[in-house]
């Protein structure tokens, strides 16, 4: 027995060895982001960019859930945009009624007593709440009532389209609940008597968003790594053998879904109060919500790092990209659809890691070197026996 | 009464008759191959442009044919989407066969490109694309011929595409200065297209032609002098009905339908058999892709034509497929139908004279009716009709989960 304990301490040593290691770099990246990148931005005088960086730092929670649910689980989901619009318009509408009266559209479309619905948002404690559960709760609902029946894949994927459309008819329809298309604007609005566009409320929202990110990329690494975490993979290669292993896997994918979806409304609240303004089409056209996708498939599905990653730059090139040049930029996002699908499946953090330097490096002439099987190096198993093997050539 | 009755009948088979015609192309494609295409609703609108084309073409070079402009744009945009959906399954979706998610997020990326194309075309961009083909796959195809071709293709590649990309946009910067080749040819606005004469009035008993003139005659007799229906309508409905027995009757009595059934059904047992499985996936989505083309000609005597048609057509026309089942033609066509139903019902407030009708006549119910009317009050818009309408196919879907007709079959999966 205590031959066999040794060699299992080794590897939980180096578990923790990498555990501790990733916590100092999520630290070192924290502080850069929290800190160092508004000096940086307020030094050079482009004080205002740093909103564009709360915006792409915000879409990365976003990705974060999107990851979760389509990188993990195999469930493509293209209607997160009903849950980032939740989100954001949970906010906006706290923002329009905290101060007891009704909002201006509403007075000017001829209604004089708030809709029910709207009632309690004049509390702040209930719009936080609202913000995340209201998301989940609908997101739980539409996934227990699709996954219930066994419906995956495409028509998951369909489902969830058509589900954005009708939440986007909802909210462009009746014009006195959501003001229509104009949507809901909080940028001259006040929360705790100072104006929301003002620079120091827009550096509070921008330092919430860094470290809800940070909690969100500890909430997802804490689910994808334990269990919970290899199940969601086991039911994204076969569904079917979780089934018969005693499993239910529907349970499993209305909670995740829920995160997903709970994550999805904390990023749009946090987005569209950096935007200035949530409309039914900015958060909840078809092609943005499909774009979500895209940012987790640049990054690499199913790494965490990969979706934070994507987003931050597809949404930094597109910001560029459509300041310069607006023609060019659905090109080069259909480009980038078409590239990741057929060329780079695994995204620039698979890319990486399948050696893509070394034959990048090959093309120019340098020599591919020789490699062993790095799966079986890094396998703890064959680790454990070659310890174990050693242990015993040794003595 | 029998009037109103009829003037309902014929708008749910008008709306479900576009519907299904959105919608055929798309049950073919998924259903026999298994593939989503996004960009279904773009192949649309590029038949629904090269109808414009045609329609100018005609305006331009013959002009005392112009009303049967509709004739030559039918099998125009056919082949032209057919081609288009040839060059789309060869460069793309070739590659992501069993891969459906994967192949969802490629047709968006077609999809998304093709709106803009459609936007910025003009002569520089045409002259760009035909330029990099020339250098990128003329260089592909001029270094395959090499004994090493294998181990040098990477960089092969590496060192092409930049290069011809480089050349490219020069060359298209130098072209960029002639004041005739950058004009846009369609713009981002929406176009409209005239109809042919033969289609703008109403058919009504009065103006029937002589060969239906019992029918007219018929109608006066029940009081039915003043039903007319636009003609524009009644063409779409023909035109579906003979595209469905086209496709009908080609799936099931020719030879290549039979090999594309054979295909769906048992691919790698069909090869085995000698049936070329690459050519039938290419035809099955060549025609898939040209029956877009019809769907978006038909569609431009309703609406206009602009880059962005494709949009409003295409989850319908995925709701249509979901529901009826995959691969089944009836189902799609009852599927159609049921949705136009649901969705002209709701919208156009056939409830709410109904409830206040009841309302006076039962009164100890009242306060039920009132809440029925304020409800269908509240869905009555057209868009908020979809609300509804997607809340009853969630609730089918709940009884049915693989639509009207299942696929028959023993497999776990769905």
């Amino acid at each position: 027995m205590t031959e066999q304990a040794a060699p299992v301490q080794s590897t939980r040593k180096k578990k923790r060895q990498k555990l501790k290691r990733e916590i100092i770099a999520i630290a070192v990246l924290g502080i850069i982001l929290a800190v160092a990148m508004p000096a940086i931005l307020y030094a050079l005088n482009i004080g205002f960019r740093l909103k564009f960086l709360g915006r792409f730092l915000s879409l990365a929670i976003i990705a974060l859930g999107i990851d979760l649910i389509w990188g993990y689980t195999g469930l493509l989901s293209l209607g997160h945009g009903i849950f980032f619009a939740l989100g954001g318009y949970s906010l906006a509408m706290h923002l329009k009624v905290q101060d007891g009266e009704l909002p201006d559209f509403m007075t000017q479309y001829g209604v004089d007593q708030l809709p029910w619905f709207w009632e309690p948002y004049q509390s702040f404690p209930f719009t936080l709440i609202a913000i995340v559960v209201l998301p989940m709760a609908v997101a739980g609902i539409l996934g227990y009532l699709v996954f219930r029946n066994r419906i995956r894949g495409v028509y998951f994927s369909i489902l969830t389209q058509a589900a954005l459309l009708v939440f986007y008819y909802f909210f462009k329809g009746p014009i006195e609940l959501f003001n229509g298309t104009n949507g809901l604007k909080t940028d001259s609005d006040t929360l705790f008597g100072a104006v929301v566009s003002s620079q120091s409320v827009q550096f509070v929202f921008y330092e919430v968003t860094v470290l809800l990110l940070i909690a969100a990329y500890l909430l997802c690494r804490w689910l994808t790594s334990g269990r919970f975490g290899r199940l969601l993979i086991a039911i994204r290669d076969d569904e079917n053998r979780v089934r018969f292993s005693g499993y239910d896997p529907t349970g499993f994918k209305v909670v995740v879904f829920a995160i997903s979806g709970a994550l999805a409304g904390i990023a749009g609240a946090l987005y569209s109060v950096q935007t200035g303004i949530v409309t039914p089409d900015n958060t909840m056209e078809v092609a943005f919500s499909i774009e979500m996708v895209i940012w987790v498939a640049v990054g690499g599905r199913g790494t965490l790092v990969g979706a934070i990653l994507g987003a931050v730059l597809v949404s930094l090139a597109r910001t560029l990209l459509s300041e310069k040049f607006p023609d060019f930029w659905l090109f080069f996002q259909g480009g980038l659809f078409l590239l990741v699908v057929t060329v780079l499946p695994d995204g620039i953090v698979g890319w990486f890691r399948g050696g893509g330097i070394n034959r990048a490096r090959s093309l120019f002439g340098f020599p591919k070197p020789v490699f062993t099987y790095p799966s079986l190096e890094e396998d703890p198993e064959v680790q454990k026996e070659r310890e174990v093997f050693e242990e015993t050539e040794t003595r | 009464m029998l009037e109103q009755i009829l003037e309902i009948l014929f708008n749910v088979i008008s709306i479900g008759s576009v519907l299904l015609l959105a919608a055929l192309g798309l049950a073919i494609v998924f259903g026999l191959m298994g593939v989503i295409n996004l960009a279904h609703g773009e192949l649309m609108m590029l038949g629904a442009y090269s109808t414009y084309v045609v329609q100018q073409g005609f305006e331009l070079w013959a002009k005392d044919a112009l009303d049967y402009y509709l004739w030559v744009a039918l099998p125009v945009a056919f082949i032209f989407t057919a081609l288009v959906g040839v060059l789309l399954e060869k460069g793309v979706i070739r590659f992501l066969y069993g891969r459906p998610l994967e192949t969802l997020l490629a047709t968006w990326g077609v999809s998304l490109i093709l709106r803009q194309f459609v936007r910025s075309v003009d002569g520089v961009l045409l002259i760009g694309i035909a330029l990099f083909c020339l250098l990128f796959f003329g260089g592909m195809w001029v270094l395959r011929r090499r004994v090493n071709w294998e181990s040098t293709r990477d960089r092969a590649i590496a060192i092409l595409l930049p290069l011809s990309l480089a050349i490219t946009s020069i060359a298209s910067i130098l072209l960029g200065k002639n004041e005739a080749l950058t004009n846009k040819w369609f713009g981002s606005r929406n176009l409209d297209i005239t109809f042919p004469s033969w289609l703008d009035e109403n058919l009504s008993p009065e103006n029937l032609p002589n060969w239906l003139a019992w029918l007219g005659n018929w109608m006066k007799s029940v009081g039915l002098e003043d039903f007319s229906v636009p003609r524009t309508r009644l063409f779409i409905i023909g035109l579906t009905i003979v595209c469905l027995l086209g496709v009908y009757l080609f799936l099931n009595r020719s030879n290549w339908g039979l090999r594309i059934r054979a295909v769906t059904q048992n691919r790698s047992m069909s090869a085995c058999l000698g049936i070329p499985t690459r050519q039938v996936d290419a035809f099955t989505f060549a025609l898939g892709s040209g029956l877009a083309g019809i769907a978006g000609c038909a569609v431009t005597l309703i609406g206009s034509v602009g880059p962005n048609m494709g949009g409003n057509y295409i989850v319908d026309a995925f709701m249509v497929v979901v529901v009826g089942g995959v691969g089944n033609l009836f189902g799609s066509i009852l599927a159609a139908l049921g949705i136009s139903t649901a969705n002209y019902l709701i919208s156009v407030e056939t409830f709410v004279p109904m409830f206040e009708a009841l309302q006076t006549q039962v009164a100890f119910l009242k306060p039920l009716w009132e809440s029925f009317v304020t409800f269908f009050e509240f869905f009555g818009t057209s868009s908020m009709a979809k609300v509804l309408v997607f809340a009853l196919i969630i609730a089918f879907l709940q009884i049915r989960p693989a639509g009207i007709f299942p696929q028959k079959g023993r497999s776990v999966e769905l």
